[in-house]
Parts: C-alpha cells; sequence; structure tokens
C-alpha cells in the first residue's frame, strides 16, 4: 500500500500533515507523536522578528467549533532556526515553515533566510490570517496582492512554496488561479473563517480581539467544497484542511481534490489522532482496493446517480 | 510523557447542588501525577462543546497504595462541567495527563502554607498528602463564599494541617476573605521561619496572596487557571503574562511552563 504523495518537487510518506498554528513547532508534541510518522509539521506561523499576540481570551467554543485569536505570537524565524529546527531534524520531521509578513518584503525576507537553513521541505505562505490587521490576508483577499507576494517569494528561494489561501472571500478558486499563475508549487486551504462570539449577558465579544477564525467539524462541508472548486481550477496540488476529525473526514477532503490534508482542531481534542487517522485510510483502501492513495484524489463521482430500479 | 485513558467512572460524590468529586479509573496517570499537575477532561465525545476542559487532580486512589485512580473537584457552571456533575458510574471521561509543572515540594526545614479560594482547593489534596508524610509543617488558609463552599477540612484536619478557614457570608469561620488571616499570619511569623506559599484560586485572589507574599519575603507559587484549548502546548490560548528582562512582558503558555508559576516571575496588574 503507498500513502506517499507529492507536493510539486516534495513527496510526503503520507498525506497527513499536523496544521499550522495548532502543534505549536511540533515539539511539543515530541513525546506524545512520532514526528517522523507524520507526512509533515507545518509549524506556527512565523515573522522575522518575535511577537507576542493578543491579550486572552483568544478562544471561544462554538457549537462543533472554536474561534481563536492567538495574533500570531511567535519566536520568530531567527530563534525558529536556532533553537528548534536542529531538534525537528533530529527526530526526523518533515517539516513546512509557515510564515507572515506586514509587507511584502518582510515575507521575502522571512522565505531567504529560511532557504539558507538545514531542514526546511517547504514554506507555507500565510495570506489568510484573519487576526492580524497589517499584511497578511490583504495580500490574500487581493488576486493582485496573492500573485505579487507568490511570485516575490518564488524569486528568492528554491524551497516549494505554498500559498495558504482564506475562505473569507467569494471565490477562493480563483485565488488558487492567481497563485497558480504566480508559480505556486501547491496551495493549501482552507485557513479559517472570520467569525464573532458575544456574551448577552455581558454584551461583550467573547475574544480580546473582538473577532476570530472559526475552526472543527462546524466548517468542514464549506472547506470541501473550496477544496472541490479549487481541483476544478487549478492543476497544482492541493492541500486540504477544515474540520479533520477522523479518517473519513480525511478522506472526504481527498476525493473532492485534496492531494495531502491538514489536520488542525482535532489534534486539540486527541494529540493521538494521527495513528488512528493513518489507520483509518489504510484500512479504507484494503476495503476500497486501492493501492496508492494518490489514485484517490479528486475522484468525486458527479455522475447522474444510478437507477436501484 | 501524558496517557489518554478512555476512565471508567467509579463513583460521583455530589458535595452540594454545585460541587461534586469525580472520581475516575486512570492507574497510569496516577502514578505519575505529581501535586499541582492537571488532566484534560471531557465527559462525551460530542463536538458541543468539542474541547476537554483542564482540572487539577484532586486525589490520588490508591488499593493497598496502589495508585488506581485519580478524582477533581468541579463545580458546576458551563457544559462540561454540568456533564461532569451529571456522570454515573461506569461511564467513559476521556482523560490525559498528568500534565503541566507540579508545585515545589519542600523538605521539613520549611513550613508550606496552602492559600485556597473555593475551587481553588482542587491541587492540595495532593500537596498535603505528599507534605505531612515528609513531617513538613502544614497550615491551609481556605476560603469561600459561604459555609457550603468550603469541602474536605476533616482530611486536611486528619493530616494535622492548621486549618484558617474565612467566609465572605460569615457562616463559617472568619469572616471576609482568606488574604486576612494570611496577612496576620505573615505578619507575626518568627523570624528564621522558612516559609513557602502555594495558592490556588480566582485571579484577584492570586494577586493579593502574591502581593503578601512579596511584601514579607516569602517565596511564593500559584497555580493559575486560564481558558485552555489542548494542554499541551499546541493551541496558545492559555497564556500569562510573564516579566521580561526589559521590564515588559512576554506570554507565556500555563499548560506547558505552569499552571503552577512562582508569583514573582508574573506580572499581576
Amino acid at each position: 500500500m503507498d500513502l506517499s504523495v507529492r507536493l510539486g518537487p516534495l513527496t510526503l510518506k503520507n498525506p497527513l500533515i499536523a496544521a499550522s498554528g495548532c502543534f505549536g513547532y511540533g515539539l511539543e508534541y515530541g513525546e506524545v507523536v512520532d514526528l517522523s510518522s507524520l507526512g509533515g509539521v507545518c509549524v506556527k506561523g512565523l515573522f522575522l522578528s518575535e511577537r507576542e499576540g493578543h491579550p486572552p481570551p483568544r478562544i471561544v467554543e462554538t457549537p462543533g467549533g472554536m474561534l481563536n485569536a492567538i495574533g500570531l505570537q511567535g519566536i520568530g524565524v531567527h530563534r525558529f532556526i536556532a533553537e528548534r529546527l536542529p531538534e525537528l531534524r533530529e527526530r526526523g520531521a518533515t517539516v513546512l515553515v509557515n510564515i507572515c509578513g506586514v509587507t511584502l518584503d518582510e515575507y521575502v525576507e522571512v522565505a531567504r533566510v529560511l532557504s539558507d537553513a538545514e531542514g526546511v521541505a517547504a514554506i507555507e505562505l500565510n495570506i489568510s490570517c484573519p487576526n492580524i490587521k497589517e499584511g497578511g490576508i490583504q495580500f490574500g483577499c487581493s488576486l493582485s496582492g496573492t500573485y505579487d507576494v507568490v511570485s516575490a517569494v518564488k524569486k528568492v528561494t528554491h524551497l516549494p512554496v505554498i500559498p495558504k489561501l482564506t475562505p473569507n472571500v467569494t471565490s477562493p478558486s480563483a485565488f488558487a488561479r492567481a497563485a497558480e499563475d504566480a508559480g505556486a508549487d501547491a496551495i493549501s486551504l482552507v485557513n479559517t473563517f472570520l467569525a464573532m462570539a458575544i456574551d448577552v449577558e455581558t454584551r461583550r465579544p467573547r475574544l480580546s480581539n473582538i473577532m476570530g477564525g472559526l475552526s472543527g467539524p462546524a466548517i468542514r462541508p464549506i472547506a470541501v467544497r473550496m477544496v472541490y472548486e479549487c481541483r476544478c481550477e487549478v492543476k497544482i496540488p492541493i492541500i486540504g484542511m477544515g474540520g479533520i476529525m477522523d479518517a473519513r473526514d480525511a478522506l472526504e477532503f481527498i476525493i473532492a481534490g485534496a492531494d495531502a490534508v491538514q489536520v488542525g482542531t482535532a489534534n486539540f481534542v486527541d494529540p493521538f489522532v494521527w495513528g488512528k487517522i493513518l489507520d483509518g485510510i489504510s484500512d479504507y483502501m484494503t476495503r476500497h482496493g486501492i493501492a496508492r492513495i494518490a489514485d484517490l484524489v479528486g475522484t468525486t463521482d458527479t455522475s447522474p446517480a444510478h437507477s436501484h430500479a | 510523557m501524558p496517557f489518554d485513558i478512555d476512565a471508567r467512572v467509579i463513583e460521583n460524590r455530589r458535595l452540594s447542588s454545585d460541587y461534586n468529586v469525580l472520581s475516575l479509573e486512570a492507574p497510569d496517570i496516577a502514578g505519575a501525577t505529581e501535586p499541582g499537575q492537571f488532566v484534560m477532561v471531557k465527559p462525551d465525545r460530542g463536538i458541543d462543546p468539542l474541547l476537554r476542559r483542564p482540572f487539577s487532580v484532586f486525589e490520588i486512589l490508591r488499593d493497598g497504595g496502589r495508585p488506581v485512580g485519580l478524582s477533581i473537584l468541579s463545580k458546576r457552571v458551563g457544559v462540561t462541567t454540568g456533564q461532569i456533575f451529571g456522570a454515573q458510574a461506569g461511564q467513559r471521561v476521556q482523560c490525559l495527563g498528568p500534565l503541566g509543572r507540579a508545585f515545589t515540594l519542600p523538605g521539613p526545614a520549611t513550613e508550606v502554607w496552602m492559600v485556597a479560594g473555593g475551587v481553588g482547593l482542587a491541587p492540595f489534596w495532593t500537596v498535603a498528602e505528599a507534605l505531612a508524610g515528609r513531617g513538613v509543617t502544614l497550615t491551609l488558609f481556605y476560603g469561600g463564599r459561604g459555609d457550603a463552599d468550603l469541602l474536605y477540612l476533616d482530611y486536611f484536619e486528619r493530616l494535622g494541617v492548621t486549618l484558617a478557614v474565612c467566609t465572605e457570608d460569615g457562616s463559617r469561620g472568619e469572616r471576609g476573605r482568606v488574604t486576612i488571616p494570611l496577612e496576620r499570619a505573615l505578619a507575626a511569623r518568627q523570624a528564621g521561619t522558612d516559609v513557602l506559599v502555594h495558592a490556588c484560586g480566582p485571579d484577584p485572589m492570586l494577586a493579593a496572596v502574591a502581593r503578601l507574599a512579596a511584601r514579607y519575603g516569602c517565596r511564593c507559587e500559584v497555580s493559575v487557571e486560564r481558558v485552555m484549548g489542548c494542554g499541551l502546548g499546541g493551541c496558545y490560548s492559555c497564556v500569562v503574562p510573564v516579566k521580561a528582562a526589559n521590564g515588559g512582558f512576554h506570554h507565556v503558555r500555563s499548560c506547558i511552563s505552569g499552571p503552577i508559576f512562582d508569583a514573582a516571575t508574573l506580572v499581576w496588574d
């Protein structure tokens, strides 16, 4: 059985990637998960320098999901390379680094710094975090901004570049197209949905940042639809995500058109979820006689339903 | 290395209309738990609520000395604590732990003064058990709104813990906040008596205890409670501000750098 997947120039041993912002820098989970057993580990978003993020409360639960407004707290790219990357390498993790920028120049500089580091497999461009006012999502909500940041970063790195798209636009597939035209090696989607929750007793927002990003099973059907639309629009590989809790959810994204998937919120509920999802995918492949997981990608059957007459 | 156990409910002791103690069969977690550590608990498998909730490990349950389980002390305030209040013996509860840093446990040369507000009593059963066994002199300063908020006093009495009890409504012990007898004791402390203060309770209480400890030159450790998504350092939701060298602060995750902190390192205002 072949679980390996190709994301442009990058080959992963299986389609399961820990989602950025949900797995720290990976090492936090080193005792719980064999990091080398994952297809990849996408580490928390990095700017050039350290950031403290928003004050608490930073998360709140809503039906079937959660809102977060962490504010991209992070140690910055230089400390990451010095303090985290060596152990990630030692543990055999395939490291995807999620990078952020307030300006286009910052994205370019962070990408340049990472390109010289040993042990980075790919760069995920965070142009979709809904919780930061400047930069980031401003690129991700403009077709020309998306094109510009992808092509600028591609110019300075040999690493695969994977823009992470926002669902907070009318047509994410148009942004997938802009990313492909700019030379992206793959795309990942979706980031969280901009959302809000209010305590009616106090009339205060439940998050210090007022608004936050919704993740979890509540968003899954919308995310599946967006992956499906993007699969119809572009040829480059897609990393799908949005509320994947188990193997069936992961398979749904793969069938919709995702070459690989990321799991985020489910890891909060169950840090041992990884092995369960991989086992479930293997069971499914055995049951359906599928030898290569890559053969399942984008196989949604939209032919007219069979008559049971 | 934390364990995730689909733990059987051994017993649900309802202490009042709000408080209950839920005993869980989780020998691996119980055997590895240090006083002050916590578990992440989810009483049902549904997605509403989706996340687990953090609870200090309350009691370690033993059978002939062998750890067989643990309990959590819960006050019914929301959906999850409502499920925990309503749990039936035999049902399964997901329990991940032990997690976080433990309280410092000194030797008999140091007195330990435990300061608890309401359900903040939770980490002190294990602290008292461990330290009574070492011959450490123990005092519990314990405050609640009223008599019904004060739990397990007989347990601490049996261990030989000196009790200083107060209630805001005066229904038991001294009327007023727990910091009143604490400050009196700090002021009356004999020179040369080494005291370590351990505190757990609402933030305003912790801030007041930290200020008192600093004023009277006592070391103080606090157990903080924050909204927590994962308990393992993944989500960055449970941060507290820690003093930085430049006079500012850093946000630090209370799940892995805490929940026990040296009070002098935290920013309290």
